[in-house]
């Protein structure tokens, strides 16, 4: 790649990035290359691959990868590659298998992807070693988990990832503690909505508290003139209420909400769901009986305390996105500089009433389905950030709302004064810096 | 009243058809009776719409608001306007009972919108209910040959 760093510096000021960052095809390789090549990437969750043989197709960036639970019970992460000829070895999206073998010559890997058999292993040349560990299904640089949630990264060196997530930690702990039982699993199938835009909008979205007043208009009024009179098995009641309250005006988003960054570019929204403001509020009778059986199994005290983490979209740069309170989780995966797809997934808490579950299902329908009121109005907004910015007219986008009035947080990050600040969109861009000019 | 026969059915998924197609969206929510649903799952063989992820799951209640939005003048995914031709096709009578039917049917519709045409395929479903000496539906399920595809946004109803 033959981009200087000093034209990459010259790509940002502050408050202000150039727009070449998200439609420069070159710009986009080399953010393959630096930071989907190089970062803690997640790539799924344990239940996912829950007994030995249990596969799960994944990718980082354009890379097809693997996770699978080998025979030992760990978990492997191995390239989707044959080394024979290259191919793509397991096509299912997920599966249970003793064996992976490749449909072109039968190469047959097992499930830690070793080698375990290969036919007409004869005339090649003298250094070909059957033994050899690099004719596998190789395993990807680094992988770790942390309370489950799996990360890989294609780079051999750099930092763990406990100290790559930061602060961020404690958000991972949210969605596991809310388990009465202290235990989630992915469950209740997977969204996959595409657009014509550049990766980075999609996180950038999902901290903008800015938006929801233009973006959602529609769906918002339409909520707002629905009477609650008519039939609904539950599925509208959340929808209509989590609809309404993405009208709440500026005056809720700037006293109520924060805003707060972390080095590596993670975010999250903040003392959102507090009891005043949850969608399902606490005296909704469904949330009481989960609130008795997270109390039942972890006590009174340690029930409070679960609850009183108010976090909302925690973001985890560059692929990750989720939220406790509904047990959602999206994984953004580019395709190129202008597509992008990104697959959403929920969890189920265990030990929790199942019908908490179906308020899972009906929020991530409301806000991640394909077909939602919602979500489609964003999908519109990111197609048409890619045509706007094909324009050469403003050449730098502004990125500088709370510029000034943005403040140490006291836990080596930084927040906006509230949740309007445009921080959070800064700090990816200085993760973005460090990844993308470091050789 | 009796079930439906296959020509009333017919003549009715054409006429529903016909009013999405012209987009006449409060007439096209008139032919649902007042605990209706209507379904587009995520996978072929989805059993419940509470416990897995549906491209479109709505109650009365959200199909209302649904049907509303398409109507306000802010929906950006509708700036520009999609338009739709749907063909119903193959269509046969399930399940009759005395006053009621499920109406099994194939639909095929192009979307254009933006100088792009999607082309969907699915098995539709209907329960036809008699009410009235007029035919409404209790449920509508949807199940598109695509429906755990990386899909754009899917505003039009199907």
């Amino acid at each position: 790649m033959n981009i200087e760093p000093a034209s990459l510096r010259e790509r940002l000021r502050p408050g202000r990035v150039h727009r070449s960052l998200y439609t420069d095809p070159e710009i986009f390789a080399l953010e393959m290359e630096r930071i989907f090549g190089r970062a803690w990437v997640y790539v799924g969750h344990e239940s996912q691959v829950a007994k030995p043989g249990d596969f799960f197709a994944t990718r980082i960036g354009l890379r097809p990868l693997l996770m699978v639970r080998h025979d030992d019970g760990t978990i492997r992460v191995l390239h989707n590659q044959c080394a024979h000829r290259g191919a793509m070895v397991v096509a299912a999206e997920s599966g249970h298998a003793s064996e992976f073998r490749c449909c072109y010559h039968g190469w047959t890997y097992r499930t830690d992807g070793r080698l375990k058999s290969a036919p007409l292993l004869n005339g090649y040349p003298g250094d070909f070693d059957p033994a050899d560990p690099r004719l596998a299904m190789l395993p990807v640089a680094r992988m770790a988990v942390y309370r489950g949630f799996v990360f890989a990264s294609l780079a051999p060196d750099g930092m763990g990832l406990e100290d790559f997530l930061g602060p961020m930690t404690q958000s991972f702990d949210d969605m596991v503690d809310r388990a009465p039982d202290g235990a989630i699993e992915v469950a209740g199938g997977v969204f996959k909505h595409a657009y014509d835009g550049n990766w980075k909008l999609y996180l950038e979205n999902l901290c903008d508290a800015a938006h929801p007043n233009f973006v959602h208009q529609s769906s918002i009024e339409a909520a707002n003139q629905q009477s609650d009179l008519v039939h609904s098995d539950g599925a509208g009641e959340i929808a209509v209420r989590q609809m309404r309250q993405n009208g709440a005006p500026y005056s809720f988003w700037e006293s109520q909400v924060g805003i707060w960054t972390y080095p590596n570019g993670h975010s999250y929204l903040g003392d959102y769901h507090d009891d005043a403001k949850l969608v399902a509020a606490l005296e909704d009778p469904v949330f009481r009986e989960y609130i008795a059986a997270l109390e039942q199994k972890q006590g009174k005290a340690r029930a409070r305390e679960i609850l009183e983490v108010r976090r909302w979209n925690s973001n985890v740069y560059p692929n990750l996105s989720f939220m406790s309170q509904f047990q959602q989780l999206r994984v953004v995966h580019p395709l190129s500089v202008s597509r992008t797809v990104v697959y959403t997934y929920n969890f189920r808490l265990k030990g929790a009433p199942e019908a908490i579950f179906h308020r899972t299902i009906e929020f991530a329908n409301t806000v991640n389905g394909t077909g939602s009121l919602v979500l489609t109005d964003d999908l519109e907004t990111y197609n048409r950030i890619r045509m706007g910015m094909s324009s050469a007219g403003a050449e730098w986008l502004q990125i500088g709302r709370g510029f000034e009035t943005d403040r140490d947080d006291g836990n080596g990050g930084r927040r906006g004064l509230n949740s309007t600040s445009e921080i959070y969109i800064r700090n990816m861009f200085d993760a973005w810096l460090g990844y993308v000019s470091a050789p | 009243m009796s079930a439906p026969s296959v020509a009333a059915a017919e003549g009715f998924l054409v006429h529903e058809a016909r009013l999405l197609d012209e987009a006449r969206w409060d007439e096209w929510l008139a032919l649902f009776t007042d605990d209706a649903w209507y379904w587009v799952p995520t996978s072929p063989d989805q059993s419940s719409p509470h416990d897995t992820v549906s491209l479109i799951y709505d109650d009365r209640r959200l199909l209302e608001t649904r049907v509303r939005r398409l109507s306000n003048p802010h929906i950006h995914a509708q700036n520009p306007p999609a338009r739709a031709s749907r063909i119903v096709a193959n269509v046969t009578v399930e399940k009759a009972e005395a006053d009621a039917a499920v109406a099994r049917s194939k639909l095929v519709m192009v979307e254009y919108r933006r100088n792009a045409q999607r082309l969907f395929a699915a098995t539709v479903r209907h329960r036809l209910v008699a009410a009235g000496g007029a035919l409404r539906i209790a449920w509508k399920r949807v199940d598109l040959i695509n429906c755990d595809a990386e899909l754009e946004g899917l505003v039009l109803p199907f």
